[in-house]
């Protein structure tokens, strides 16, 4: 049952969602994808509506694909599913479990995962930018145009970085990729 | 109490954009200075708490203030305000999403923001990355995680996402009952 699987595939993505975010965006990926719910590209989307919306990004990407699913009961399952786990696991670390956190066991496992979503999402962000950005080129009709529009705003991310103080922020990215890819692909 | 926790994080729920840690500044600016709810030594404490458990930080926040003032209810009150403002846009964008991306400029505009986000993750990892202490065993998971995300991406092989996780815990824990301490060096990454 559609409920059924939303509650237990964000209830995963809520326990194992360590580093943020975008530790949880691979998990998201890997839930949406192994259901068939959303393609890969409209999941990106999605993920750049969340950055550019207020609230956590997990509970957005939660809203809409429940949503996108089943309504808007399907959007309060898997809302409450990705925020049951840390709303818990944060009670009992305050109520009973003080040191926990401490434990030495407790740390090695830490320590063991920290690294490991690192690289996760690494290749999550690797593997997004090589699907739209470098592979187009190389397909038979050999579209350069997402070639360019990836070194351009890579350069213009992290160029703006080293010449500003602050450096553009994730919204100011999406917003000019959105007019850049607005240009280079017309509007008709 | 209940009313003002849960009217004063929905406003934080409201106003934070680009998701949890620029959540923590504002939770700092209003519960900390302003109403002084909680002090500037707690704030740090829970978010070295929010970075070791899972589930978006914000509501690791938000839970805690909560419970601190006004016990379960008070938890309730505060995480529930925190998430209606981007259930509320979210559901509504959800709505009209799959029109909006009828229109072909506008779907026009998609490629290129799916760049972006690409570039946006890489970002957020290569920073996560600089910031990591660069010793053998995490280096270890580090790129043995990397090769393996990449080989279940690119190829037919399948492992979830979840279990690679496992499997880098369960490395680390058996690094540290067999050395003596997560900082020994050395471990293989199968």
């Amino acid at each position: 049952m559609i409920y059924w699987d939303l509650f237990m595939g964000f209830l995963k993505v809520g326990c194992f969602s360590f580093g943020g975010a975008y530790g949880a965006i691979p998990l998201i990926r890997d839930v949406v994808l192994s259901y068939g719910w959303l393609s890969e590209e409209t999941l990106t989307d999605m993920i750049a509506v969340s950055e550019s919306t207020p609230g956590p990004i997990m509970v957005n990407l939660a809203t809409y694909v429940g949503s996108s699913q089943a309504g808007f009961l399907g959007a309060l399952i898997a809302t409450f599913a990705v925020v049951l786990p840390a709303f818990i696991i944060i009670l009992l670390v305050m109520a009973l479990l003080k040191t926990a956190l401490k434990n030495k066991y407790v740390q090695a496992v830490l320590q063991g995962l920290k690294p490991c979503i690192v690289g996760i999402i690494l290749a999550t962000g690797c593997t997004m930018a090589l699907n739209y950005g470098v592979l187009p080129a190389f397909r038979e009709n050999g579209d350069m145009r997402p070639l360019i529009l990836t070194a351009g705003l890579a350069f213009l991310y992290f160029g703006s970085r080293k010449a500003l103080k602050k450096g553009l922020s994730p919204i100011g990215l999406i917003l000019l990729s959105a007019c850049a890819g607005f240009l280079t692909y017309g509007y008709v | 109490m209940l009313l003002t926790l849960f009217l004063t994080f929905a406003r934080i729920g409201l106003f934070t954009f680009g998701g949890g840690y620029a959540m923590i500044s504002l939770i700092e600016n209003i519960c900390v200075k302003q109403k002084q709810w909680i002090t500037h030594d707690d704030m740090m404490n829970v978010t070295v708490i929010a970075e070791s458990t899972p589930g978006p930080i914000a509501i690791n926040c938000a839970t805690f203030v909560g419970y601190r003032q006004k016990g379960i209810a008070g938890a309730l009150a505060a995480t529930f305000g925190v998430i209606l403002p981007s259930f509320v846009i979210i559901y509504t964008i959800s709505v009209f999403l799959d029109s909006f991306l009828e229109i072909v400029w506008i779907a026009n505009a998609f490629k290129g923001i799916r760049i972006a986000v690409g570039i946006l993750i890489v970002d957020v990892g290569a920073k996560m990355f600089l910031k990591m202490p660069k010793k053998p065993l995490p280096c270890a998971i580090l790129a043995g995680a990397f090769a393996a995300m990449l080989l279940i991406n690119f190829s037919s092989f399948k492992f979830s996402t979840i279990s690679l996780m496992l499997v880098a815990a369960a490395v680390s824990l058996a690094v540290f009952l067999l050395k003596g301490a997560p900082e020994a060096k050395g471990g293989e990454k199968p």
